[in-house]
């Protein structure tokens, strides 16, 4: 699969279905030690397992919720969420 | 050297691989080697050898099952930095010989063919991986080949640790950057794009590699003179309950296991069905193995995997279920222990499937939770090997469902201190 990083700006979020890439969230499980703030901050795209660590649906972001999403990659204390952009 | 001037010796027929074998122990050195199948045609590599490989329809023999043209064709598209060939023999599946064969037995067909990639490629750094037990025998090949100025790039001979993981892709890659062979977070990416010291990176199999070796002598279409459409050539495979000892048998791909297995139909009885691909494969039973065809798709249909080609009949004196739960605890020790669903998982389900195994009572109603267990696993750590665990504990509960009902009903049956069959084998410390 094709994908590359993306800040998150200006990403195409909820874009018309003609969009070659679509952004989603990826987490870099080596690094993630099941801290929690990505399902506190972005409830909407990830939830949590009895363990503890993040499950995350891999679906696009919904429209109006780029901001959610950029607070969770920025707020991951062991900078283990990352947005991607995914060719469709 | 005298023989490099003949030309190419007669094609063999079938078997392949093993055909410059005099018997089943001997070993190929670089004499035979050359005299059984003619110079290395490095020339003809760099001009025809990858239209010859996408002709071939050869796939990689390590488990992945991979088009073999097309990743040499992702590692070598036209980048600024030249790229690094690893010839993988760290062969980390218990229950595989099939490397450490050719690799002890036929090593020129496996450097032959680094080499050849390494031409085609124009790499200018090429590795074999191999367990530390056969480093010194494979360096002295390389020197015998440095002798006869054989390999345009000189060959490393590097140590894999002995661990289950140590021969994923990206573990290997992890090893020769200097760090524990441990796989690494590739997300989207690959070591094709970025390996070792962030070079375009191909890790090939060896035994993919001695194919490539005789592709590069006789064509692709040669290749495809024995195998299906799909899966054409030959196979080399690990066969362990068969026989009296572990065999590597070489297969031409897509003969039913019937033919390849010769049992009457008193010895079918006299097993409960066979664990294909290794521990991140899955169990089959025994008729639906004699039926299954030898090629990826078809155990794939049987929700398994051919994987690196190796077959372990399991005998109906055994517990399946012990058998089983022995192999999750082993690969729960294996895992690399980085990625908290895989920590997690494979030390619950490695904990639910003994209670199965050994105290069926107290888990008579743990068993929808193994599935969810699994479901919740899937996908979620860097490599694959907890994907793997599940695959293999799904089958486990199939393939074995009456077993485990009868566990239920009359608890642990008395195979349970018998003798073990799956080799789970103790490496010292999970990765240095």
């Amino acid at each position: 699969m094709e994908s590359r990083r993306t800040s998150g700006q200006g990403a195409r979020e909820g874009a018309t279905p003609v969009a070659r890439w679509r952004v989603t969230l990826v987490v870099d499980p080596t690094l993630c030690d099941g801290h929690g703030v990505c399902a506190e901050l972005f409830p909407e795209g990830v939830t949590m397992d009895h363990w503890g660590y993040p499950i995350i649906d891999g679906e696009e972001i919904p429209p109006g919720l780029g901001d959610h999403a950029r607070r969770a990659v920025a707020a991951c204390p062991r900078l283990a969420l990352h947005l991607v952009e995914v060719r469709r | 050297m005298a023989a490099s001037s003949a030309a190419h010796p007669q094609a063999p027929g079938f078997p392949r691989l093993l055909s410059a074998l005099a018997s089943p122990d001997s070993v190929a050195d670089l004499e035979t080697h050359v005299a059984h199948w003619g110079a290395l045609p490095l020339r003809s590599a760099r001009s025809t050898l990858l239209d010859e490989l996408d002709a071939s329809g050869l796939r990689g023999h390590g488990g992945a099952w991979f088009p073999v043209g097309t990743k040499w064709r992702a590692v070598g598209c036209g980048r600024a930095r030249r790229p690094v060939v690893v010839a993988n023999g760290a062969e980390s599946e218990p229950a595989s010989r099939k490397d450490e064969f050719l690799l002890t037995q036929s090593p020129h067909l496996v450097l032959d063919g680094a080499s050849l990639a390494a031409a085609t490629l124009n790499a200018n750094r090429v590795v074999v991986y191999v367990p530390s037990r056969h480093v010194n025998s494979v360096r002295r090949s390389v020197q015998a080949r440095r002798r006869a100025r054989i390999d345009p790039v000189e060959i490393e001979v590097v140590a894999a640790p002995d661990a289950y993981l140590s021969g994923q892709e990206s573990a290997v890659v992890h090893a020769l950057n200097n760090g524990p062979a441990t796989p690494t977070f590739v997300g989207m990416q690959s070591v094709r794009d970025r390996g070792v010291r962030g070079r375009p990176t191909l890790v090939q199999n060896v035994e993919t590699l001695a194919h490539v070796a005789m592709i590069s002598r006789y064509g692709g279409q040669w290749f495809r003179s024995v195998g299906t459409e799909n899966s054409p050539g030959t196979m080399l495979l690990t066969i362990t309950g068969r026989w009296a000892e572990p065999m590597v048998v070489e297969a031409p791909l897509g003969v039913p296991f019937r033919d390849l297995l010769t049992l009457s139909p008193q010895d079918t009885g006299g097993y409960w069905g066979a664990l294909l691909g290794g521990y991140g494969g899955g169990w089959v039973s025994i008729l639906d193995l004699l039926d299954c065809r030898l090629t990826e798709e078809s155990a794939r249909d049987l929700s398994s995997s051919l994987g690196a080609g190796v077959v372990v009949l399991l005998p109906r004196t055994l517990c399946p279920l012990v058998e089983s739960a022995r192999v999750i605890r082993y690969m729960q020790r294996q895992a690399a222990g980085q990625c908290g669903p895989c920590i997690h998982g494979l030390a619950d389900l490695a904990a639910h499937f003994e209670g199965l195994a050994f105290n069926p009572a107290k888990f008579r109603n743990r068993f929808p939770p193994i599935l969810q267990l699994c479901n919740l696993i899937d996908g979620r750590g860097a490599c694959r090997h907890p994907d793997g665990v599940t695959r293999f504990v799904r089958s486990a509960l199939v393939v074995f469902r009456e077993e485990v009902d009868k566990h239920f009903r009359r608890g642990p049956c008395a195979a349970v201190n018998g003798p073990a069959l799956l080799p789970c084998p103790d490496h010292h410390g999970r990765h240095q």
